[in-house]
């Protein structure tokens, strides 16, 4: 007997199995190469930390590198203590702190939040992620800090999707740049840096944002401000 | 099916035969995907700042294109007509998905510069245009080869339109200096090479509009020695 291809139980039945069928390829895939990508994921992250103290890396010599430099890390709760017996996946190079941006189920008074130290030249330096939203998607970054616990030596961004040419700018070098020498704290008083419209990012404070990039460029403020104001608590204490 | 049939089927074509091998050249030149049919032209313009990046795209289309072709093609007598474009929609998201995460394991800083494009395979129209023009209604064999021939066509055109733009727009060739640095000596305050007499990268030829003022060239120069191209109005 002939299938009538035009019936529409033939339809349902054909639209079943191909929905089926590519179900399972591509999770099987998905799970299949989950630890390589996440293995890249690691040694990126690595990578990021390294660029936000001004040292280049690639994948190759990432984690050496990232060895070298990086002498301590240890994760602060949100009023700025160090949270001490973490488990595994919750020590500060572990921790997927966009994740705990994004779960919804995590309060905010619950957020942990990762500090590496690294030694440059012979100083100090404290590595601090950032976590935030862009226009699209999500935007990150680290900032680096000086042992004078306020002022900013260094700064790397990125994006999952931002629009090329415009919001993804973030991640170029003249935007990060302009982080350099801005402070968090004054007199032991958190300050905020400002993302201007108006071209009068030199001055103190204010950061030239990105034309046609106002959302991202504004996602980019909130962030760096939100987290630093909570890391301001543990450097004030010190 | 009956003797009948048997008989009536045409004579069985060598592999390589006149017709085949056209299947392949002619998207290359005459019925070139991009400069004829002007089709994913998107990509074209997006992803040919640098002929790296431009060179993985051309990868992963022509992945894409040969397996989505084969796959279309032998699935071809089994699609229900009224559903096909969804099913031809769900075959290149599948296979743009698979591209991505194989990009992700083994060449994860291509994944990076490439980024949001990857995704944007789907909606290249040469893809769909192919399954709906070709794979639907012809064997698997001579729909890879067709698969091949656009997705080649495809590639040229966006690695040339690379090429020419990471030549003026950056002095770099698969981002190696050709005509010295350009960036002064931190010591010596020196240009090198080229930059040193004064020349200077042009910096339009990053902007997307002057890759499709490249691709107008290539048509330019395409339509004015084959005649032939040229449409009358």
């Amino acid at each position: 007997m002939a299938i009538n291809k035009d019936s529409n139980g033939y339809t349902f039945g054909f639209s079943i199995v191909l929905v089926i069928v590519v179900g399972v390829v591509l999770s099987s895939l998905a799970i299949g190469l989950k630890p390589r990508i996440k293995a890249n994921e690691a040694v990126k992250k690595k990578m990021d930390i390294l660029a936000a103290i001004g040292v280049e890396s690639s994948r190759k010599n990432g984690e050496k590198l990232y060895a070298e430099y990086v002498t301590d890390s240890y994760v602060i709760s949100a009023e700025g203590e160090v949270v001490e017996n973490l488990p595994e996946e919750k020590t500060a190079i572990k921790l997927d702190i966009q994740n705990q941006f994004r779960d919804k189920k995590i309060a905010k008074q619950d957020r942990l939040y990762p500090v590496f130290e690294a030694e440059l030249d012979g100083n100090k330096v404290f590595v601090l992620p950032v976590v935030g939203k862009g226009l699209w998607g999500p935007i990150w970054g680290y900032l680096a800090l000086a042992d004078d616990y306020q002022t900013i030596v260094g700064a790397s961004f990125d994006h999952k999707g931002e629009t090329p040419g415009l919001g993804a700018e973030i991640k170029q070098s003249f935007f990060e740049k302009q982080f350099k020498n801005e402070k968090i704290s004054k007199g032991g008083e958190f300050v905020e840096i400002q993302v201007v419209q108006n071209g009068t990012g030199t001055e103190d404070q204010k950061v030239d944002g990105i034309t046609g990039g106002t959302i991202t460029s504004k996602g980019v403020e909130e962030m760096v401000n939100r987290t630093m104001k909570v890391y301001q608590k543990y450097f004030s204490k010190k | 099916m009956s003797d009948n049939a048997e008989n009536v089927k045409a004579p069985k074509e060598s592999l390589f035969s006149k017709k085949n091998k056209k299947l392949i050249t002619e998207p290359l030149g005459d019925n070139n995907p991009i400069t004829i049919q002007v089709l994913g032209i998107c990509s074209a313009l997006a992803i040919t700042v640098q002929v790296e990046q431009a060179f993985w795209m051309s990868v992963s289309v022509i992945f894409v294109m040969i397996f989505g072709n084969l796959i279309i093609s032998l699935l071809r007598n089994l699609i229900p007509s009224r559903v096909r474009i969804i099913v031809q929609l769900v075959v290149v998201a599948s296979l743009v998905i698979i591209v991505n995460e194989l990009l992700q394991a083994f060449v994860p800083d291509v994944s990076e510069k490439l980024s949001v494009f990857v995704g944007l395979i789907i909606t290249n129209c040469i893809i769909m245009g192919r399954f709906e023009a070709f794979a639907m209604s012809n064997k698997p064999f001579p729909s890879i080869l067709d698969a091949i021939g656009n997705a080649l066509g495809y590639a040229w055109i966006l690695i040339v339109v690379a090429l020419a733009r990471e030549v003026f727009g950056s002095g770099k060739i698969w981002g190696f200096e050709i005509f010295g640095s350009n960036i002064p000596d931190e010591e010596t305050g020196q240009m090198t090479g080229l930059y040193e007499l004064g020349y200077m990268n042009n910096n339009m030829m990053i902007l997307p509009p002057m890759a499709l003022i490249v691709v107008g060239i290539i048509i330019w120069v395409q339509r004015s020695k084959n005649k032939e191209l040229v449409e009358e109005h």
